[in-house]
């Protein structure tokens, strides 16, 4: 049939792409988009709002971890703020974002034509997941970015007295909270797994996102319970929190592999999970 | 363009929701080159049959064949040579038109990058959306929209295209454009499956033509099968005084008078003494040369006032065959 269609021979590639392009283009339509772009503009409000508190109150008083610190080194206004942005917003903003990754293109209609492009369906779930681990990354270094930021206006910086009492100079201080970054959005990536899941059970975009957010929340829930201590070491949000080791001079790796290892074990549940549903799945949208 | 395989053959092809059947053991065969009208009214199962032909859903029972490559097994290298709209258009309300064609291109894999924007330009200048092209969708209207569609089933050569409805929500103006765009891709040899609960919109551009009605596949064929295949009418006006004559004479043509128009002559029943023209019809056999009844009347002395012989429209074939009304079958 090709042979008697010789353009159609000559226009298309030689050989099928990667997904690469797709990838690339998945990103802009998610970055370009208004709601990402507010996502993102709302979590560095949070170091910022915090830096400003605090320096219009002398940052006494009670506060999250290293809220003390600020007045003395601005480098710890980021800091600050992932812890507090930890619990709800960075998860909420994970969940809009994997919630929509599925359900958002049935509802728009655009996955049918995605689907006959045509872009495999495999293809299609692993682009959705890598751009929604690009999000967590990018939601998290966003907050640190501007927490550095805010607190070098706002604050002296200096070395850095890290936990285990050694001081380390400011690049190595910026170089730490990268860390620190890094170590917090991959302690999203299982929720963004999850979320993708929900997202290829429906096509409201809005309900996926929601129970993305209500398993983030009832996994701190449960690791707040002491009748569920036997489940604490496998609830998503078990090492959100532990990143205080990557504060030592050695670092400590312990809890940065504890957290990778259960993060990669809701990635290879749920991925599976979604590809079963997926793969086979009448979209009717 | 030797023994192509026919563009799309399905046998058998089902699907149920739930208990619901909607799309009941159908046979189409939509040979290479040809323009399918795929007819039906509302819910008779056109989307869902097209959702499987492109591997959007799965079938309950039956086989399908797209460009002599069995479905769903060989989707990835038998879709890049299929541009579809399916359903309306769905499209990114955020992003621009050009932009959400480029989004489309970008997911197939088999389409070059070094010539997207080129080719996403073309499209949008078929469907008469250059200016538009930078506006983001949102602003769009319906018919717009629906260009944008059928631009994106343009993105690439294609072989097949499969257009739901194209012209749903367009002025009679893009009407025409489309119908002027499917004539001309037709004209490079592409197949398009078109389909369509209007028959009057697509008949003129089809050569083949499949009826749904209730998920069933109730008639197939050339346009000229299927307007071949309603009974042809003999209408006949003679005066009034020899209408019983002219009913002798076509009886031994095998043209048995069924109904005189005029409300005051019954059938053969005419009365002789009425003044002026009598109107009488009955069915044509296929075959025969209306010149010969013409012929045979004047010899045997039938005024004929008036003659001529009726195919019934298509669109009195595809009322016939769907129900009147349009109801939509459950
Ligand atoms: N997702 C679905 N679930 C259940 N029934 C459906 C679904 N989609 C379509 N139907 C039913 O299938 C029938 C045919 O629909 P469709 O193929 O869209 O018809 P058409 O395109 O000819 O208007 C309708 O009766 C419709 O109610
Ligand atoms: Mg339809």
């Amino acid at each position: 049939m090709s042979s008697s269609d010789p353009t159609a021979a000559t226009v298309r590639s030689p050989r099928r792409a990667l997904g690469w392009g797709f990838f690339l283009s998945e990103l802009g339509v998610l970055f370009r988009r208004r709601r990402t772009q507010a996502m993102l503009g709302a979590l560095a409000a949070v170091p910022i709002l915090i830096a400003v508190a605090i320096r219009v109150t002398g940052g006494d008083g009670r506060g999250p971890a290293f809220l003390d610190r600020i007045s003395q080194n601005g480098l710890f206004v980021g800091m600050t703020a992932l812890v507090v942005s930890i619990p709800l917003f960075l998860p909420l903003t994970v969940g809009v974002v994997a919630g929509d990754s599925v359900a958002g293109e049935a509802s728009t209609g655009t996955l049918r034509y995605l689907l006959v492009s045509p872009v495999g369906r495999i293809r299609l779930l692993v682009v959705k997941f890598a751009s929604a681990v690009v999000f967590c990354l990018a939601a998290t270094l966003t907050v640190s970015l501007a927490g550095i930021l805010a607190g070098a206006v706002l604050f002296p910086i200096g070395p850095v007295t890290l936990l285990s009492g050694n001081t380390v100079d400011v690049g190595e201080a910026l170089l730490r909270a990268l860390l620190i970054s890094v170590y917090v959005a991959l302690g999203l990536v299982g929720l963004a797994a999850i979320g993708l899941f929900i997202s290829t059970l429906t096509d409201a975009p809005v309900g996926a996102m929601a129970a993305t957010v209500v398993v983030a929340i009832l996994s701190q829930v449960l690791g707040q319970l002491s009748q569920t201590e036997l489940l604490h070491p496998f609830l998503p949000s078990y090492h959100w929190l532990d990143f205080a080791d990557l504060l030592r001079q050695p670092i400590d790796w312990s809890s940065f592999a504890g957290n990778a290892w259960l993060q990669l074990a809701y990635v290879a549940i749920f991925g599976t999970l979604s590809y079963a549903r997926f793969a086979t799945k009448d979209v009717l949208s | 363009m030797t023994a192509a395989p026919a563009a799309i053959q399905t046998s058998g092809l089902t699907k149920r929701f739930g208990r619901q059947t909607v799309v009941d053991g159908v046979d189409l065969d939509v040979p290479a080159g040809a323009v399918f009208g795929f007819l039906g009214p509302n819910g008779s199962g056109k989307t869902t049959t097209i959702r499987m032909l492109l591997g959007l859903a799965n079938a309950t029972a039956g086989e399908i064949t797209v460009l002599g490559e069995r479905m769903p097994g060989t989707l990835g290298t038998v879709l890049p040579d299929v541009g579809a709209l399916i359903e309306g258009p769905g499209f990114y309300p955020f992003l621009s038109g050009a932009a959400n064609l480029a989004r489309l291109d970008a997911a197939d894999g088999w389409a070059p990058r070094a010539t997207r924007r080129t080719r996403v330009a073309e499209a949008l200048d078929r469907v008469g959306l250059t200016q538009a092209g930078g506006k983001k969708v949102r602003a769009y209207s319906l018919g717009m929209k629906q260009r944008l569609g059928i631009a994106n089933a343009l993105l690439m050569p294609r072989q097949l295209i499969v257009l739901d409805e194209p012209t749903n929500g367009l002025d009679p103006q893009g009407t025409r454009e489309v119908r002027g765009l499917i004539r001309s891709l037709a004209s490079t040899g592409t197949t398009v499956f078109v389909s369509s609960h209007l028959l009057a919109e697509i008949e003129q551009m089809c050569t083949h033509i499949g009826v749904m009605r209730g998920g069933r596949l109730v008639a197939q064929g050339t346009i000229d099968e299927l307007r071949a295949a309603g009974q042809a009418t003999l209408h006949l006006t003679v005066a009034a005084p020899d209408a019983r004559l002219a009913v002798r004479t076509l009886a031994p043509l095998g043209i048995v008078v069924t109904t005189a128009a005029a409300p005051e002559a019954q059938a053969a029943e005419v009365a002789p003494e009425a003044a002026g023209d009598t109107a009488l019809a009955a069915p044509f056999p296929d075959g025969l040369p209306p010149e010969h009844v013409v012929a045979a009347l004047v010899g045997a002395g039938v005024r004929v006032r008036g003659v001529a012989v009726d195919r019934p429209s298509l669109e009195d074939s595809f009322v016939a065959l769907t129900g009147e009304g349009f109801d939509v079958v459950q």
